[in-house]
């Protein structure tokens, strides 16, 4: 990990206390983790070591007047990959917008229960979503570059920060190499994005994502329009950017999210009796014990394929 | 089931004469009206094209550049009614463009859903307000009201009075059509942009609108081509004689092609055999046609040029 990428300088001063007290309690957030995982596996025991990016307690979203998730509780350690699994419609992807309050883009969304992000409650009004999102970025389920660019797409973000010209090209180098397309795309930077192949354009996302220097990188089923060749420097990628980067990723591919990720959240979904589908959390844990010894009879059904 | 299908006979499936000859007669009663219309446009333009070949035939070239516009004395100065015609359409454009992409921008980024279903159409209805009456506006109210108070002399009629009403006319179309180019635009690319930390107003100007450009563009020469053919604001408003001193001053009037037209196709001065009066309609005719052409060619080429598929 680079030094100024360390996440307590990205912190004010204040908060810094409160994320090392936040760690040391992870452990004992999750009942999961607490009384199964802490005493049988190693990765299990260390994640009382482990720092703590998100804290969520109780969280329930709302559109309107429709609870689309109810009651999840889960941490998110740092440097690590965290799935979220599920059938389709369970909130897993509502979920992963409210880590960087993208859901209040859509009208009537309303999310209940405390986020906590370094010590700082996401969801309170002195939080400036804009200031969150350059935190966390974002990579969609469909490749989305602008009509701009290569070189252009990548300066976007770093653009808005303030940085200066003179350390653009810089940085746009850096990004396009970390994303592993730096080879492909550097004698056309000038060209417009949409020049580039599926995967290479998702790739391209990745990069501009990091080119703000990020802290968390929330993921989107960002494979699900890719073939396996893509998909698979995608996950090489992911595994990379892992080192610096805390990364959440909710995908539909259980073979990828037992590839890739340190944590696994799976999801499902209830209806109720007026036929409204709500999402819970049903398990939580290091994707090695959920895809070997799922504890919910819900998980084991779902990953051996026998609903979902 | 089977048994049914071996009692078929030929009669079945036959159909009635008449039916046949409708079908076959309703092609040609939809192709007549097609080629009526292109029937009637080609004979406008044989039209307009023999009138205005008749007046460029005849007129002593020297009298294309005079002290203004005065057909009927044989001075036909058309500098005077194209830099009129410019600078009225200019003024329109720069009234109508900014506030037409803002409207634009508020209806498709910012305004709730319900705000846009009443706002949109009210915007609309001022496109259905008649041109006459934006005529009448600007001299009963454009000119008296607002311009007294900034110009000391000011013709009552007056080419900025005529540029900000026919800018007014103007507003309802340039908004719709930009409206509806950035709706177009993605909502994935403003997601994009709002994950990388861009407010709203940074993802509108940085990206939407970049992104409409095509569509933005199209609805500046779609309204510009509208406001240099607009005629009757213009009579009303600055240039309601049929003759017109070649003049720099936009608050004095002056007739531009489309004044200069109605002027003479009103016939009440009986223009008909006086000099070329009357063929030189024809010719402002045409020569306002090429110009709306070569603006629509102009356009459709910027257009491609910066089109973007998202």
């Amino acid at each position: 990990m680079t030094p100024e990428k360390a996440l307590m300088t990205q912190e004010p001063d204040a908060t810094a206390p409160e994320v090392m007290a936040t760690a040391e309690t992870v452990a004992s957030q999750h009942p999961r983790i607490d009384v199964s995982g802490a005493a049988a596996t190693p990765m299990a025991a260390n994640r009382a070591d482990t720092q703590t990016v998100f804290r969520c307690d109780d969280v329930h979203v709302y559109y309107g007047d429709f609870l689309a998730l109810r009651n999840v509780s889960l941490s998110i350690a740092v440097h690590e990959v965290t799935a979220f699994i599920g059938p389709s419609g369970c909130g897993k992807t509502t979920f992963l917008r409210c880590f960087n309050r993208m859901n209040e883009l859509i009208e009537g969304a309303r999310v209940e229960g405390s986020i906590n992000y370094h010590g700082v409650e996401l969801y309170q009004d002195e939080v400036d979503p804009v200031e969150v999102r350059r935190r966390v970025g974002m990579v969609f389920q469909k490749p989305n570059p602008f009509p701009k660019s290569i070189y252009d797409n990548i300066a976007y973000g770093p653009r808005l920060a303030g940085a200066k010209r003179s350390e653009l090209d810089d940085i746009v180098e850096r990004s396009l190499t970390r994303a592993a397309l730096w080879d492909e795309v550097r004698d056309r930077l000038k060209t417009s994005a949409y020049g580039l192949s599926g995967g290479q354009q998702q790739r391209l996302c990745i990069a501009r994502a990091i080119a703000v220097q990020p802290d968390v990188v929330l993921m989107d089923e960002p494979c699900s329009a890719l073939d396996p060749i893509a998909t698979g420097r995608i996950e090489e990628l992911i595994a990379e950017l892992k080192t610096d980067y805390t990364i959440i990723i909710v995908t539909h591919n259980m073979q990828q999210a037992a590839r890739i990720s340190d944590m696994t959240a799976f999801f499902s979904v209830q209806a109720n009796e007026m036929g409204q589908r709500t999402g819970e959390l049903v398990e939580y844990a290091p994707t090695s014990l959920i895809f070997t010894n799922p504890e919910d009879p819900r998980t084991e059904a779902y990953i051996t394929g026998r609903v979902g | 089931m089977s048994q049914d299908s071996s009692n078929l006979s030929a009669a079945d499936l036959r159909t009635s004469a008449g039916r046949r000859a409708w079908s076959a007669g309703a092609r040609w009663v939809f192709a007549l009206a097609a080629v009526a219309t292109v029937l009637v446009s080609a004979l406008i333009i044989w039209t307009v094209a023999s009138g205005a070949w008749t007046f460029i035939s005849q007129v002593p070239f020297d009298s294309l550049t005079e002290i203004g516009w005065f057909p009927r004395r044989g001075l036909f100065d058309l500098s005077t009614l194209l830099v009129n015609s410019v600078q009225i359409s200019v003024i329109a454009m720069l009234v109508a463009v900014p506030s037409g992409f803002g409207a634009a921008i508020y209806l498709s980024e910012y305004a709730h859903p319900r705000v846009r279903k009443v706002m949109k159409p009210a915007l609309e209805l001022l496109a259905s307000v008649p041109s006459v009456v934006l005529g009448v506006f600007a001299i009963s109210f454009i000119t008296p009201s607002i311009l007294t108070s900034f110009f000391h002399e000011i013709n009552f009629f007056n080419k900025l009075a005529a540029g900000i009403a026919v800018g007014l006319l103007v507003i309802p179309l340039i908004a719709s059509i930009s409206e509806d180019a950035l709706r177009a635009v993605p909502l994935a690319l403003r997601e994009a942009s709002s994950g990388l930390g861009a407010r709203k107003v940074t993802t509108s100007i940085r990206v939407v609108l970049p992104a409409a450009m095509s569509g933005l563009m199209a609805a500046v020469i779609v309204g510009f081509s509208r406001a240099i053919g607009e005629t009757m604001v213009v009579t009303i408003a600055s240039g309601g004689g049929d003759t017109s001193l070649f003049n720099l001053a936009l608050t004095e009037s002056g007739g531009t092609f489309t004044s200069a037209m109605a002027a003479l196709g009103l016939g009440t001065d009986q223009v008909a055999g006086n000099n070329l009066a009357f063929q030189s309609l024809y010719f402002l005719g045409a020569l306002l046609f090429v110009i709306t052409l070569v603006l629509n060619m102009l356009g459709d080429l910027i257009v491609r040029r910066l089109r973007n598929k998202y």
